[in-house]
């Protein structure tokens, strides 16, 4: 604090656009969204915008350059090759079985975590533990995977005493490798969920009779729904994009997210990239609006 | 709520399985990296380091180790500005389509990244490229800043949130300016908040991928690439052991500190 607070030469302009600024709050307000909502609206929205406008573009099959002629038949080609159909549904049963996975590990941890464990520092440094990995590379996790699945990896290694052999690379291994990296954006909201319950309740429960059991299923479990449906927001929408781990770990396997980088890479069809892009989109957004009401989005 | 000594023990249980299938598989990673064989075994036949240090000199893992300091640094960079900014408006003041904006600063993370990734490489091609600007490492700046700064949003907003604006007030009231009340009172109470995003923004950045293959341009790899790139060629399989044990072993670094800066109540990703 030099010359400004005692009035040197520079001051009273300084002071003057100061108090202007105080008294003309909209325009301080304005001068701090301008640049990010140009970003995010005219950057991020509008190229969501482009894309959904080329989608309906073409390809010229004979040169490859883009033909920007409006028609449905992208969509139409998604909507009736059985195959795309294949995929759109394995996909969705990844993801369903992924979230029913990260759920059941979840839940004890969580539970463990945020009820049976005493003492704050513990309860931090359990958390820490959890979250970590979280952070750790997603490609390393998913080589991780691939060298415990792998032929002659630590699965085979496991079994061969009792004289069997892992799954090997494919749809287990894809599941798994998927389950392991969402595990954390599961176990965050449920532990929310289970410190925001009042210990009241609980012994409410306990003092009217409850076993400890039917406590859990009466009350725990119907407070945490918002808790879980946040955490599948997140397991949902990650599997559902993910082309690069069944790469990885899948062998052969193909999810929808293949068909949309197949198509941007390997085929040059940008606009039919951009239409198979618009699945998950849908998804996603659907489950968005069907689980508003359940009060999950504030558990974000 | 108080549980029987088996209840408790039951949770221990089934808290230490998913502890174990968390850490087990980095574990078996950082040791296999020191594994002596060429061609992946397990278990491993001898420790050696040797790997390790020619993952230190091979200039492709430098080189993409590089590229992706620059793409964290740049993008971290614009998330802090544009983020803080962000939040400051949603948390200060109140104005028409508030809500809505908040949501749209979470959709860069909560749709899938090839979804972002497809929709700005197409945006780049059909904007950027007539204006005469190619992909290359600005684009990649461009795509991993429109996550990174929901990361800072998210850090800033809750600690502008937690301290209240009475601060500012009682600084503008003893005569500070706009100036000094930002420099002064509200930067030193969001610092950590501040250093928390960036270097989650920064991890964030680093281990990008997705966004990373729509949008960087010929030539440009970062290491996440250079890893997926070398991932399916067996003569490579040491060296990206070795990278991948060391990622392991730093990313528990800033991601410890970043943990520690932002408050002990955590639960918000």
């Amino acid at each position: 604090m030099t010359e400004t607070s005692t009035g040197g030469k520079g001051a009273p302009a300084t002071r003057r656009l100061s108090a202007f600024l105080y008294r003309h709050d909209r325009l301080r307000l304005a001068g701090l969204l301008t640049p990010p909502i140009l970003w995010l609206v005219v950057l991020y929205i509008g190229s969501l915008g482009v894309m959904l406008v080329s989608s309906l573009w073409g390809v010229d099959s004979f040169t490859g350059s883009l033909v920007k002629k409006v028609s449905w038949s992208n969509y139409h080609t998604l909507f009736t090759e059985p195959v795309y159909r294949t995929v759109a549904l394995r996909t969705l049963g990844i993801a369903i079985s992924v979230t029913l996975i990260d759920l059941v590990l979840a839940l004890p941890l969580a539970f463990f975590i945020s009820k049976v464990v005493q003492g704050r520092r513990w309860r931090y440094a359990l958390l820490i533990m959890v979250t970590m990995p979280l952070w750790a590379s997603y490609l390393v996790k998913g080589y991780a995977w691939r060298i415990m699945f792998d032929k002659g990896g630590v699965i085979d290694w496991m079994f061969a005493p009792l004289g069997l052999h892992g799954p090997g690379l494919g749809l287990t291994a894809t599941v798994v490798a998927l389950a392991y990296l969402w595990l954390p954006y599961m176990v965050l909201p449920i532990y929310a969920g289970l410190e925001r319950l009042p210990e009241s309740l609980l012994e409410a429960s306990a003092d009217l009779g409850a076993s400890p059991l039917r406590t859990l299923r009466s009350v725990v479990f119907p407070l945490l729904v918002p808790s879980v449906v946040a955490g599948s927001i997140f397991t949902f929408s990650l599997t559902l994009g993910d082309y690069i781990m069944v790469k990885i770990v899948g062998g052969t396997t193909q999810m929808f997210a293949n068909i949309v980088y197949d198509n941007v890479g390997v085929a040059g069809n940008l606009p039919f990239a951009a239409a198979a892009a618009v699945f998950p989109i849908v998804v996603i957004l659907g489950y968005l609006l069907a689980v508003r009401r359940s009060g999950a989005l504030e558990n974000l | 709520m108080t549980f029987s000594r088996r209840a408790k023990a039951l949770f221990g249980l089934g808290a230490g399985i998913a502890l174990a299938f968390i850490y087990a598989p980095l574990i078996v990673v950082l040791v296999n990296s020191f594994n002596v064989s060429k061609v992946f075994s397990w278990p491993p036949r001898g420790f050696t380091t040797v790997w390790w240090h020619k993952a230190l000199v091979n200039q492709g893992v430098r080189t993409a180790v590089l590229t992706s300091v620059k793409a964290g640094l740049g993008a971290t960079a614009i998330a802090l500005l544009l983020g803080s900014m962000f939040s400051v408006a949603v948390v200060r003041y109140r104005w028409f389509g508030r809500e809505a904006l908040s949501l749209v600063v979470i959709l860069p993370i909560a749709l899938p990244g090839i979804v972002t990734g497809i929709a700005l490489n197409s945006a780049f091609r059909t904007v950027l490229q007539p204006l005469g600007i190619s992909f290359g490492l600005f684009t990649v700046v461009l795509g991993h800043a429109t996550f990174c700064i929901v990361v800072v949003f998210n850090n800033v907003a809750a600690r502008l949130r937690r301290t209240g604006q009475s601060l500012q007030e009682a600084s503008m009231d003893l005569g500070a300016t706009t100036w000094q009340t930002l420099r002064f009172v509200t930067f030193p109470a969001v610092r950590s908040a501040l250093v928390a995003g960036a270097l989650l923004s920064f991890a964030l950045s680093f281990d990008e991928i997705v966004v990373t293959s729509f949008t960087a341009g010929p030539g440009i790899q970062t290491l996440p690439q250079w890893i997926f790139n070398n991932l399916f060629r067996p003569n490579q399989a040491p060296i990206v052991n070795a990278v991948a044990g060391a990622l392991i072993v730093l990313f528990i670094i800033p991601v410890y500190l970043a943990q520690r800066l932002s408050e002990p109540a955590g639960g918000r990703i």
